[in-house]
């Protein structure tokens, strides 16, 4: 049964579709943690340090944080993996196209492979910045993400590749948390009004509410 | 009228193909789609070339035969088929564009002409009831609720004429399958097949080489029976509600 589930377009699709809501539920509380950041860098680092003793004491030093990163990590792969096989599908389905061709999709809805494209390497890039430390312009200091991010911020190539990439997410959330109601049934005629305001206020939020960090930190509010 | 048609010619399934341009003269706004084609034909004819062929049977809606895609648009500028969309919709000294259904699921035959043959594939998967065969039953017999009688009809207008799938950029045949899997899934003589109905026509529609559905909604816009993009969302929770049910 699974392996025919995951054979099927309609099996994949509802994989990108949970894979994408869990993301996008991540999203909601990572956006509502990072907020945070304008209340000073003891509730900020305060934040930090709880994220590592999350679940304590049933669970062990870390053990929420990897959980929590296990899933995400799986839910990505899955859905990039899906994204992949499904696309490369869909252009061999239609390989030549009209000679008379018009654009008429929305911009969101053509945006969504080299959106999720501009996401994936967003995220890489992330982690790599303010997780890890590796890409990380100044000293990074592990245990002191409110300095971390302020310097992130105060280049800028940082604050262009995190608004591009939030940009995009607010579109990739726009038409793609529609597309999941619809891919797991959950839509209808009478719903949809309620389900795309729901999309359009989630994508809205979202994206100004990550980008009102480099905000603050380019006008100094956070510093 | 005077129009210039530029008009995709393909000799056969193995030769490639390309627009040629056509003057017409003298059509009127009162013929049909068809007709103008027919008169381009005859004149064709006469100057001893070959005829642009093209598919059409009924040619008053309900068939589902013609097929053309006419300036970009599958079935024309209007919402209705090929054979029901009339000159009046063009103006004098239009150039238009007139090519093949598009999907790799529906290879061309000649010129115009696109093999749908997978369609049938599909509906042969599961697209019908075990009835009793006989003289037609008693109609209140089995009770259908208002509402699911609707429903049903809603889907049943697919004519499977295949413009979801033209209209489709990653030609899809979602919103074809869906009607006719809604159809008789929300009905009480298609619910003893409910389950393998839509788990064999979805893995039919698959193994013809139809593409995904990314929900653009290009499909329904398409359509010219109306059939709703919703019709794929039901189906997708109908196969939900299938893959739990049905162990395999
Ligand atoms: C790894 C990077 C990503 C890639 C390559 C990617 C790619 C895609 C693609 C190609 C689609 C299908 C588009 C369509 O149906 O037209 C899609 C749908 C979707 N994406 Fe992403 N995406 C990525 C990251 C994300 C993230 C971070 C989120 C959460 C905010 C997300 C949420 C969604 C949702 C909810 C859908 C709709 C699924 C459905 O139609 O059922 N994606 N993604
Ligand atoms: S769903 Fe509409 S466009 Fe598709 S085959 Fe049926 S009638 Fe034609
Ligand atoms: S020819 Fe029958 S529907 Fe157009």
């Amino acid at each position: 049964m699974a392996l025919t589930f995951w054979q099927s377009t309609l099996g994949k699709k509802i994989v990108m579709g949970v894979t994408g809501l869990i993301m996008i539920g991540y999203l909601c509380a990572h956006l509502l943690g990072n907020m945070k950041i304008f209340f000073g860098p003891g509730e900020f680092n305060g934040y930090g340090h709880w994220l590592r003793v999350m679940g304590a004491p049933v669970l062990h030093h870390q053990w929420g944080l990897w959980i929590a990163r296990i899933v995400l990590v799986a839910a990505v792969v899955l859905h990039a993996v899906s994204a992949y096989q499904l696309s490369r599908r869909d252009i061999k389905a239609r390989p030549q196209g009209y000679v008379h061709a018009k654009p008429r999709m929305s911009y969101a809805t053509r945006t969504m492979r080299w959106g999720g494209v501009i996401l994936a390497l967003f995220i890489v890039w992330h982690i790599l910045d303010l997780t890890t430390g590796t890409t990380h312009s100044g000293g990074f200091q592990e245990g002191h993400p409110y300095q971390n991010v302020v310097d992130t911020f105060s280049t800028w190539y940082g604050n262009v590749i995190y608004i591009v990439a939030m940009l995009a997410m607010g579109m990739h959330v726009q038409h793609g948390f529609w597309s999941a109601a619809q891919t797991l049934g959950a839509g209808s005629r009478s719903r949809d009004r309620a389900l795309k305001a729901t999309a359009n206020g989630l994508a809205i939020l979202l994206t100004a509410g990550f980008i009102s960090i480099p905000v603050g930190v380019m006008t100094g509010v956070v510093s | 009228m005077k129009l210039t048609l530029r008009v995709w010619r393909q000799k056969n399934a193995d030769t490639p193909g390309a627009m040629a341009t056509y003057q017409l003269d003298g059509v009127s706004q009162d013929m049909s789609f068809l007709e103008m084609l027919d008169i381009l034909n005859e004149e064709l004819i006469v100057k001893g070339e070959e005829p642009v062929a093209f598919d059409h049977d009924c040619r008053e809606g309900i068939c589902g035969a013609c097929s053309l895609v006419i300036n970009g648009d599958a079935h024309g500028p209007e919402r209705t088929t090929t054979c029901q969309l009339h000159m009046r919709s063009f103006q004098d000294g239009d150039t238009i564009d007139i090519e093949p259904w598009r999907a790799s699921a529906f290879p061309v035959i000649k010129d115009l002409v696109v093999d749908r043959s997978a369609f049938d594939r599909v509906i042969q998967a599961g697209g019908f009831i075990t009835a009793p065969t006989g003289a037609a039953p008693e109609a209140h017999a089995t009770p259908v609720p208002k509402a699911d009688a609707d429903f049903a009809f809603e889907h049943a207008e697919c004519i499977g004429c295949g413009a979801c799938v033209a209209a489709c950029p990653n030609g899809a045949a979602m919103l074809f399958t869906s009607a006719k899997v809604n159809h008789l899934n929300v009905l009480p003589q298609g619910s003893p097949e409910r389950e393998t109905r839509v788990l064999d026509m979805v893995s039919q529609m698959d193994a013809e080489g139809f593409g995904g559905c990314t929900l653009t909604g290009e499909c329904a816009t398409a359509c010219p029976k109306g059939i709703p993009l919703f019709s794929i969302t039901a189906m997708n929770k109908e196969w939900l509600r299938a893959t739990r049910k049905v162990k395999r």
